[in-house]
């Protein structure tokens, strides 16, 4: 069915005149424009905004989001993302006008529900974590990332112990190099061993007494859990630096394990991921960060806190790096988050990491035959397959079966990524996917890789648009429409 | 003008001219696949065997070009600032990237040989 009708540039589907509603007279005086302001300062035309009838909005927003991939639509193993099912009941919760209806600037006194939920999150954050102090400022990992380097670098400037380097694999999420720049640390890349863990020795010839902190994604982006954590820690506290867990893949070990009790000292979640929040295409995000007791004085400010008085937030920190973020976040996401935690307890959350390292490793076993997986037959929460051999053997690219992929209706996996793969294919299936729903997969993937490497070369054949000229996209992008 | 030697980390270097010439390997670019932008490193910078110190990005990622020898950079290939894609289509020759002065006698000694390299991918080969 064509799904086309009114999705052209609403500027191109303007006609002057249409509109959707009309202004009845005024019951004031009207007074002219210039009156209020100089002259100098309005704009000789009024702005080009498209117009249009409110069916021409409605189908053209409704048409355009029929024509997208998204959890709710379609199985969606993209590697590293955790696109698990988002219950709608917190979409109904998060409406609530306790939480829909209140004003960020709203004292105190009149917030203190949504204090107290902000109060238990950061208490429950700091329980999984077993890192005792949460700021949920963040919006996202990447600025958890940044927010943490931020922290240890105050901490580092306040014992007056300068440290410089930031320690990261190769293996890395490019994030990590990019937040450690951002806060002024220089970044070294550590090596990986042929099996994808971290190669010790690299790590130990690079550990100096100018190491702020080494990053570690654990389990990794390869999906495996590097069983030297112990080890690693060790090292980098007896160097007298501080040790950073990525939390981008905490789906794997929720209530199994505590980057706290492995030797982290600082954390980030993805709320969105790991917990809950419809997430792609950019946003919204949520990336509250856990440390130890002896950071807490730099974590941004304001965080909550509980008085004798109810709950308050408490700005008097005079070693905090500052606010990161406009108000308390992005609340809508943690108040998702505190529903989906609170709807599971503990012992749900262990078996939502339970039944997403089984769901992964089920698909790898229905893989492994029919593509290279060169990182071993087990792996955590996702595992990465390889189009290495396929590509020398039949001319079939990671980018192909992903293309392939589209024309079947399903969302390709993470690819070229981590660069330590070549032809890297990363899948996570997540713990909402039913068996059926796995092997169907399975089944269309090892049919794709049988289609001639002419089909699938051009693929997809079956959507509005098959392949974009990636390099002119990223040279010499088209960011406004111009009549 | 001497054989091309090959760092592990990709790049070709060829003396000529008593200046070393650098580029990347055809294997290099074929796993970048589409070349976006090149970040080439300043003229008159020292740098030594190792460092990196220019990027490629690529549609997949931004990679790190390490420099081949010891030495001062003197010339870059401006052609690639305004193509980047010359180095995917002749990366052994227009698509060369910067020439470093070395002040060794024998500044390529450290680096593998033809074979010696083709040995290397053949382990990552596609």
């Amino acid at each position: 069915m064509d799904k086309n009708q009114s999705t052209g540039l609403l500027f191109e589907i303007s006609r002057p005149g249409r509109r959707a509603h009309r202004v009845g007279a005024p019951d004031v005086p009207e007074i002219p424009l210039e009156t209020l302001f100089p002259g100098e300062v309005l704009a000789e035309t009024p702005p080009a905004l498209p117009e249009l009838a409110e069916l021409d909005v409605v189908r053209h927003f409704t048409n355009l989001s029929s024509k997208n991939m998204a959890i709710d639509c379609n199985f969606y193993p993209l590697g590293s993302c955790t696109m698990k099912y988002n219950p709608k009941r917190h979409e109904r919760i998060v409406a609530l006008p306790g939480f829909g209806a209140i004003h960020p600037l709203a004292p105190d006194s009149v917030s203190q529900g949504i204090l107290e939920l902000v109060y238990g999150m950061q208490k429950i954050l700091a329980e999984i974590a077993g890192l005792p102090a949460v700021s949920i400022q963040p919006a996202a990992g990447a600025q958890g990332e940044l927010t943490a380097l931020l922290v240890a670098a105050a901490y580092f400037r306040h014992k007056k112990d300068y440290r410089t380097r930031v320690l990261i694999p190769d293996s890395a999420h490019g994030t990590n190099p990019a937040s450690a720049a951002l806060a002024g640390f220089e970044a070294v890349t550590v090596k990986s061993r042929a099996d994808g863990l971290v190669d010790f020795e690299d790590l130990k010839s690079k550990v100096d007494n100018r190491t702020a902190v080494f990053m570690i994604t654990n389990p990794n982006t390869l999906g495996l859990f590097d069983g030297q954590i112990a080890e690693i820690t060790k090292l980098i506290h007896d160097a007298g630096g501080l040790v950073y867990l990525d939390g981008a893949n905490m789906n794997a070990i929720l209530g199994i394990t505590r980057p706290g009790d492995f030797g982290a000292d600082m954390m980030h979640y993805n709320v969105h991921k790991t917990f809950t929040g419809p997430h792609g295409a950019g946003g919204p995000g949520s990336g509250p960060i856990a440390v130890r007791d002896f950071l807490e004085p730099f974590l941004p400010s304001p965080v909550v806190v509980k008085t004798n008085n109810g709950y308050a937030l408490d700005f008097d920190r005079s070693l905090s790096i500052g606010r990161v973020h406009g108000f308390q976040g992005n609340i809508g996401v943690l108040v998702r988050g505190y529903a989906y935690i609170l709807t599971l307890g503990p012992k749900g959350l262990r078996e939502v990491s339970e039944q997403a390292v089984l769901n992964a490793n089920y698909l790898l076993a229905l893989l492994k035959d029919a593509i290279e997986v060169p990182k071993g037959d087990r792996c955590m929460h996702e595992f990465v397959a390889s189009a290495r051999l396929l590509r020398r053997e039949k001319r079939i690219s990671a980018m192909d079966i992903c293309k392939g992929l589209l024309d079947h209706g399903y969302h390709p996996p993470t690819v070229y990524f981590p660069l330590v793969v070549p032809e890297a294919l990363m899948m996570e299936p997540t713990e909402t996917e039913s068996k059926e729903t796995l092997e169907e997969y399975a089944k269309v993937f090892k049919a794709i890789l049988a289609e001639s490497a002419e089909t699938l070369h051009h693929a997809p054949h079956t959507l509005g648009i098959s392949r974009p000229d990636e390099v002119a996209a990223a040279k010499t992008p088209v960011l406004r429409w111009k009549n | 003008m001497s054989e091309k030697r090959y760092a592990p980390t990709h790049e070709w270097v060829e003396i000529k001219d008593g200046f070393a010439v650098v580029g990347l390997t055809r294997f290099a670019v074929e796993q970048l696949t589409d070349v976006i932008y090149i970040d080439l490193p300043k003229v008159g910078a020292s740098v030594s065997a190792g460092q990196p110190i220019a990027e490629i990005e690529s549609v997949k990622a931004v990679s790190d070009i390490y420099a081949p020898v010891d030495g001062e950079i003197t010339e870059v290939n401006t052609a690639l600032s305004s193509d980047a894609s010359i180095v995917s289509r002749d990366p052994f020759g227009e698509g060369w990237l910067f020439k470093i002065k070395t002040a060794n006698a024998n500044p390529t000694s450290h680096l593998l040989d033809n074979a010696g390299y083709e040995a290397q991918i053949a382990g990552q080969a596609h």
